[in-house]
């Protein structure tokens, strides 16, 4: 165990086992960020993160202003929702987002005049941060925990979560340790790695006033030592600041946040536990660059930076998009899709949902879209398994993927069970290394209900 | 459908559309790329690359007798495999390779003088009731060659024996007579060590040089296709009974190289042992494999009438693996502490 562990923050370690997919990320890494136009109009699906939809407080024909609430989250899980432009709400409609999600969603026609979007983007680039002794006097725990709430502000990463319940001070469970994950450990995607470039100040601001919101002794940047750039820039920015940088070694899934615990700290988040258990609170580089731009400029969370990227699309690039923009949209300002484009992922290939109808939104949480052609997509071409070992191997969780995946085939769940089926993050790491070319993945979360499913009985 | 075509079309480039069909988008579960560099087949390509040394001495020795053992093995593996297949009315997975694997593995566990006919019904057999009753690749318990191989070792205890490697008319000169462990069991006799680890001594055709299957293996355990678990703890486990019997008996080293290059030792850990489909899946399971193979195989050298004890602690061991495998089952990250 104590191989593998970060001594000192600033070293290179990583977490026992994990695979080395080709990244792909140069198709994109150095295309800087681009500012998408603002669009005819938006849609905003009422649920864009984990937890309680939030509920709908402007009627249709209302005008709004960009910026303004129109999206409630009543409950503790939840996150508000912001107009991204400014504009009439139009007739209630339903959309379905890539993961399949069916979902009451705000559409706003664009009206009247609207706020250059490059602004928007400049405010995130912004660089006369204030610096530790200002945020520590001028913000009390509490305050920047409100304003992160009022923002609406969810994790970037993906899974959004909303980012005000991570960082709610907590007498019961005390806060060590806040990591900033910046180690975007998917292929292709390049959106946190342009931020951490471009704007690694408001990353570092950020985190100064979330570890303050927590209380954190420590906080440190977490980043792949393949992205070096990001963390020269993250280096300059955090210099005089207790905010540390740490490099990883690039293996996948680095990211995830079991694995970034163990990597970093040599710690193990319990199962079925949260990184709090552990004493640590974790969010992405890209939540921690908004929770700056709200809290000290008093904006919400309505754009984001997503990586588009490929073989499938014509100009793969990073963009500054409102949220709530149709993927189409986006397609085309990419330059639309190459005649060989076989998958369309939200997010990236290993994690992805592939879905293809592309009238649905960007949400919060979309880090990106990745079109993959034929060539690169996996051939669905099953053997027999032959309990080669590789995906025990390969399994950063430790488990045994085979046992699940053919406990799972054969309806067994108690074998599933006892191979602790329930443990297993989804990562899609034994599926890669597969040699019988198994979606064993599939199979372990049909496994997984297959053991709800008989626990309920 | 038609709907999502139309989006997709106009999604395309203006350069590309005119004349062009919309792409062609598919949707399925994550993940949307695998390494296409491993698969089945190249795992027993790998296999058959690891063999070629030890193929190559086999020629080298035992000549028209050791190509004829590897021929008739793979031949009839290959039709049996198409025959049973068929009667099961599955798919075909000659494509696979693993029937050549078998076959290679077979032909070159047979003694150079055995007839043709041995080496086919070891085929058959290994194949059949090996392999195909049980579900065909990946569902059998025990190694298919390794079945077939005890069949015929029963079924033609005289043509199998230590008797066929003995005194057989017009097999090449140097390597008639006794093999190296029969001698030292029953005649008392040591073959140098040398020789033992070149491999220009008498045994069944492709197991007689260490230093060919050493290197095989080695490339299998630098592809990942084989694990160095099992052939480590295996020849560790064989080398320390063997050293302890060496200390008792009085041999300074000798008897401990001896056992360790004699035989079909080092063809067993690094091919036969490391079968993946019979082997244990965990690294843990796998040591427990190989301490245990390494077990039986002195116990039935020092012990029992037989010389030579691989075969036999293998198939043991295959039916061990069920077990281990429930013994072994790792505790994922984060259940200590929960």
């Amino acid at each position: 165990m104590g191989l593998f562990r970060l001594k000192g923050f600033p070293g290179t370690g990583s977490f026992p086992h994990g695979i080395h997919p080709p990244d792909n990320k140069a198709l994109s890494a150095n295309m800087a960020v681009e500012v998408m136009e603002t669009p005819g109009t938006v849609t905003l699906p009422l649920l864009q993160h984990l937890g309680v939809p939030c509920k709908q407080i402007v009627k249709s024909g209302e005008t709004v202003s960009y910026g303004q609430m129109v999206g409630k989250g009543e409950a503790f899980v939840s996150a508000s929702l912001h107009a991204p432009i400014a504009g009439k709400v139009k007739r209630n409609i339903k959309v379905t987002l890539p993961n399949g999600r069916r979902l009451d969603a705000i559409a706003i026609q664009a009206e009247g005049e609207q706020i250059p979007p490059e602004r928007i983007w400049e405010d995130v680039r912004f660089t006369q941060w204030p610096r530790p002794k200002d945020c520590f006097t001028d913000y009390e725990p509490m305050d920047i925990v409100k304003k992160i709430q009022a923002s609406g502000i969810v994790g970037l990463g993906g899974a959004a979560f909303p980012t005000h319940v991570k960082v709610m001070p907590n007498d019961t469970r005390m806060i060590d340790t806040l990591m900033v994950n910046g180690c975007e450990c998917e292929p292709y995607l390049t959106c946190d790695y342009r931020l951490m470039v471009e704007a690694p100040e408001a990353i570092v601001t950020g985190a100064l006033l979330a570890g303050r919101a927590v209380s954190a002794r420590e906080i440190v940047i977490c980043v792949e030592d393949n992205k070096p750039e990001a963390i020269r820039h993250l280096q300059d920015a955090a210099r005089k600041t207790v905010v540390q940088v740490a490099v990883l070694k690039t293996k996948y899934p680095q990211g995830s946040e079991k694995h970034l615990v163990k990597a970093v700290l040599g710690l193990e988040i319990p199962l079925g536990g949260l990184p709090a258990d552990a004493g640590v609170a974790i969010s992405n580089v890209q939540t921690m660059a908004t929770v700056a731009r709200s809290i000290i400029k008093d904006i919400p969370m309505t754009h984001r930076v997503i990586s588009v990227s490929g073989r499938g699309i014509c100009n793969p690039k990073n963009i500054f998009v409102p949220i709530g923009v149709s993927l189409a949209q986006v397609v085309d300002f990419c330059g639309g899709l190459t005649p060989d484009a076989a998958r369309i992922i939200s997010g990236g290939p290993m994690m992805g949902f592939s879905f293809s109808d592309l009238s649905a939104p960007v949400t919060k949480g979309s880090s990106g879209l990745t079109i993959l052609t034929h060539d690169e997509v996996r051939k669905a071409e099953e053997t027999h398994c032959v309990r080669c070992g590789r995906c025990v191997d390969a399994c950063p969780m430790n488990l045994v993927p085979t046992k699940l995946a053919l406990a799972a085939r054969y309806k067994n769940p108690e074998l599933a069970g006892q191979y602790h089926i329930r443990a297993c993050v989804e990562c899609g790491s034994c599926s890669y290394v597969c040699p019988a070319k198994l979606n064993l993945v599939q199979l372990i979360r049909e496994g997984k209900a297959q053991l709800n499913a008989w626990e309920r009985r | 459908m038609s709907d999502t075509n139309r989006q997709i079309d106009s999604a395309m480039s203006h350069e590309n559309r005119p004349g062009r069909k919309p792409p062609f988008i598919h949707v399925a579960p994550s993940p949307h790329i695998s390494d296409s560099r491993a698969s089945t087949q190249r795992m027993m390509v790998d296999v058959i690359i690891g063999l070629s040394p030890a193929i190559v001495v086999s020629l080298y020795l035992f000549r028209f007798y050791a190509l004829k053992q590897i021929l008739v093995c793979v031949a009839v593996c290959l039709a049996a495999e198409y025959l049973f297949v068929r009667m099961r009315g599955k798919f075909f997975t000659l494509k696979d390779c693993s029937a050549i694997v078998t076959g290679i593995i077979l032909g070159l566990s047979m003694p150079g003088s055995a007839p043709w006919f041995v080496g086919a019904l070891a085929s058959v057999v290994g194949i059949g009731i090996g392999k195909i009753i049980f579900g065909g690749v990946g569902m059998n318990i025990f190694n298919p060659a390794m079945v077939g191989r005890a069949f015929v070792m029963i079924a033609f205890a005289q043509l199998m024996g230590a008797g066929a490697y003995e005194n057989v008319t017009g097999l090449v000169d140097a390597v008639s007579g006794a093999t190296p462990l029969s001698a030292l069991k029953f005649n008392g006799v040591h073959t140098g060590i040398a020789p033992l680890f070149m491999g220009v001594t008498n045994g069944s055709v492709g197991e007689v040089s260490a230093i060919a299957c050493i290197i095989g293996g080695l490339y299998l355990i630098y592809r990942k296709t084989a694990s160095w678990q099992i052939p480590a703890s295996i020849l560790i486990t064989v080398a320390l009974i063997a050293a302890i019997t060496d200390i008792a008996g009085g041999y300074q080293g000798v008897f401990l190289l001896h056992h360790l290059f004699a035989g079909a030792l080092m063809f067993g850990a690094f091919f036969i042992a490391t079968d993946p489909v019979t082997s244990p899946l965990t690294a843990k399971g796998k040591m427990i494999f190989g301490v245990g193979t390494g077990c039986l195989i002195m116990v039935i050298r020092l012990f029992s009438g037989y010389p030579e004890g691989v075969m036999f602690a293998v198939l043991i061991m295959n039916a061990m693996t069920p077990l281990i495998n429930r013994w072994t089952i790792p505790q994922p990250m984060g259940q200590r502490e929960a």
